[in-house]
């Protein structure tokens, strides 16, 4: 697996590129629970912190040229993973003007068409069909492109899930499904409410092969979205994935976790994806003490600047309540 | 007389019948070992155990479905949506089976439950997460529809809802659990169907319900001191609706505004303003007006949220114009 494998499979380009994603959500959504608690943003505002490999090491292995992304709610680090501009993202979360959905949307609603990041959605599971819809454009085009539909613990249990694993089989659309087990969906642990605890076995009801992926290694999720977006290009193959992580933080920010053991969030902060990466990198030669200090400042920085940029940032104009809906 | 929340007001009734009746049992997700999204249902679990107090994976269709086959068959189980934007999930079941199981069945078989959550916008949470669906309920024959807007009314209706052999939807808000008001100790219903003249007065009928209550006696208030004296009724229930406590009222004050939260098109409001204008057409002496959301999806951003929703001075406007005083 990808805990041991050689560093030199993925070069140094991309393993740079994959630590500064991630370090960046970090400071990025620290900084937004920074400004959660200064009132500047409001509502539900769901943080991925210790979750940063997933989609990162998911969405690197894409060519967003051609694939698509889409998630739920908890929806910042994806966002950034896409390229999005941390401006923008945190305009949106002030619901300025600025921000990528004109403020209209908030946290749980950013999107970048241009980027193929296709949101950002509030009803658990609501995404999961839509997926399967963009695969069958895909299809129906025949443009070789993926979609990758990120998914919580929770969502597994809706309808929407079982319906669209199965026409994405039946009519072979290149869906990466990928679910995101930190193990809770809101305060409940998903041993309860699962009849399988192994929810990757889930695909074999409709044909689909699932796989277990180590959620906190960048390198193995990586790994198994590109083999699973190589499958799928080539024929059509829909996949499933549970990667298994942990969020650090409550479900979201009035959230004060009491249903977990501080020991149990310790032992995931130990295997922190973050430092992971960062010890093999240093492990390898290929990151110095002093280089990744650089790195985190230019995150925090570039944090800083996204704060700074959405405080200065107009409101929406009341003129706008009516643009974009069609009457 | 106990000064209670909306929030224990709905926790006692609940309390209560189950305490009464052992074929009462609550069902939603988050309801047992959280203690309910919103504490609602704090403490019950302790008290009534993992029997009666059920928590349930995210699948509202499945769980909406489960409750109205336990109550085809003699429980009188309590459904909790996390909020009614989740009802949506769940509305097949809803409409299609427990509103016409009755009917359907020729009579054989009354569907006994209750549906109950947060309903309408709250704050900072955007189009999915913020909005008023009592039009969607109030539409369907075969169940009923209640809308309390005091701690006693919440308390008092809900007892003869969860009594009631029909299905009915309980629409709370999330933004009233926390309102007071004086609730008796001891035993008592507050009847199905029923509306109350809250406020009385000679000038104009102002009708509403629900959370937009409280911006109604505050237009009542603005308009006295503009020596305008609004009578405002409450509605209380949807369906059945009590249209005669508005027609009584019109008769005398030859005016009405209808305020409902909800979209304007086809709504609560707009049936109700178009029975006051047949069985009142005579009395009237101005059209009857209609303060509603804005006909567009709930905005993120705080400004233009409050825009979107009826207000005091959108209330004192319209009631101008029933006057015939615009400024
Ligand atoms: C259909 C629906 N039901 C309930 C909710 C309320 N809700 C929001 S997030 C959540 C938990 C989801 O857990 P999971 O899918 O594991 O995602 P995570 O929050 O862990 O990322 C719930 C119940 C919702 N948004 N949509
Ligand atoms: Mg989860």
């Amino acid at each position: 697996m990808a805990k041991n494998a050689d560093l030199k499979a993925y070069g140094r380009e991309l393993t740079a590129k994959l630590l500064r994603d991630m370090v960046l959500m970090r400071r990025f959504e620290e900084k937004a629970g920074q400004m959660y608690g200064l009132r500047k943003i409001g509502g539900f505002c769901h943080l991925y912190i210790g979750q940063e490999a997933v989609a990162t090491g998911a969405v690197a292995a894409l060519d967003l040229a051609r694939d698509y992304v889409i998630t739920a709610y908890r929806d910042h680090g994806h966002a950034l993973a896409c390229g999005m501009d941390p401006g923008a993202l945190m305009a949106e979360l002030y619901g300025k003007a600025t921000g990528c959905s004109k403020g209209k949307g908030g946290s749980m609603h950013l999107f970048d068409a241009p980027r193929h990041f296709l949101g950002g959605h509030g009803i658990v599971g609501g995404q999961i069909p839509l997926a399967a819809g963009v695969a069958f454009k895909i299809r129906y085009r025949d443009e070789g492109g993926v979609v990758l539909c990120f998914f919580g613990d929770g969502a597994i249990h809706q309808g929407a899930f079982h319906e669209s694993l199965n026409m994405a089989k039946i009519w072979k659309l290149p869906v990466i499904f990928i679910c995101e087990n930190n193990q809770y969906g809101m305060g409940t642990d998903f041993r309860r409410v699962s009849a399988v605890h192994d929810l990757h076995a889930m695909g074999c009801a409709y044909g689909i092969e699932g796989r277990l992926v180590d959620g906190m290694d960048v390198l193995a999720v990586y790994d198994a979205v590109r083999e699973a977006a190589e499958r799928a290009r080539a024929d059509g193959e829909p996949a499933f994935l549970e990667a298994r992580t942990y969020r650090y933080r409550g479900h979201s920010m009035s959230d004060p976790a009491k249903y977990r053991t501080k020991e149990e969030l310790q032992a995931y902060k130990e295997q922190d994806p973050i430092l992971i990466l960062k010890a093999r990198l240093e492990q390898a030669g290929w990151l110095e003490p002093a280089a990744y200090e650089a790195l985190d400042a230019e995150c925090k920085a570039v944090s800083e600047a996204a704060a700074a940029f959405a405080d200065q940032s107009p409101e929406p104009p009341l003129s706008d309540l009516y643009n974009d809906v069609l009457v | 007389m106990p000064i209670i929340t909306v929030r224990e007001a709905i926790r006692q009734a609940m309390d209560e019948e189950m305490a009464r009746d052992d074929r009462v049992c609550l069902i939603g997700e988050e309801v047992a070992e959280y203690n309910g999204a919103y504490k609602v249902s704090q403490g019950l679990w302790d008290k009534y155990g993992s029997r009666r107090v059920v928590d349930t994976p995210i699948a509202e269709e499945g769980f909406a479905g489960l409750g109205v086959g336990a109550a085809m068959t003699g429980l009188r189980p309590i459904v909790e949506f996390m909020t009614f934007n989740f009802a949506l999930m769940a509305i097949d079941q809803v409409i299609n089976n427990a509103a016409k199981m009755l009917y359907m069945s020729g009579g054989q078989i009354p569907v006994p439950i209750v549906f109950r959550g947060p309903n309408g916008p709250a704050e900072y949470l955007a189009a999915q997460h913020s909005q008023a669906l009592q039009s969607f309920f109030a539409h369907v024959p075969g169940l009923k529809v209640a809308a309390p807007s005091t701690p006693y009314d919440a308390k008092g209706l809900l007892k003869s809802a969860i009594r009631d052999d029909n299905p009915v939807i309980f629409l709370e808000a999330e933004l009233m659990y926390a309102w007071t008001g004086e609730v008796p100790d001891g035993e008592y219903l507050v009847p199905l169907g029923q509306g109350v003249v809250r406020r009385p007065g000679h000038d104009v009928t102002v009708v509403s319900f629900s959370k937009p209550m409280r911006v109604a006696l505050e237009a009542a208030d603005a308009l006295a001191a503009e020596g305008i004296d609004a009578e405002v009724v409450d509605l209380r229930s949807l369906r059945p609706l009590d249209d005669a406590v508005v027609c009584e009222s019109v008769r005398r004050t030859h005016r009405c505004v209808v305020v409902d939260e909800a979209w304007p098109v086809a709504s609560v409001g707009s049936h109700l303003a178009w029975l006051v204008s047949r069985n009142c057409f005579d009395d009237l002496d101005a059209p009857v007006e209609c303060v509603a959301s804005e006909d567009v999806p709930m905005p993120y951003n705080h400004r233009l949220e409050l825009a979107v929703q009826p207000s005091v001075e959108k209330i004192v406007r319209a009631v101008k114009r029933v006057m015939y005083r615009e400024s």
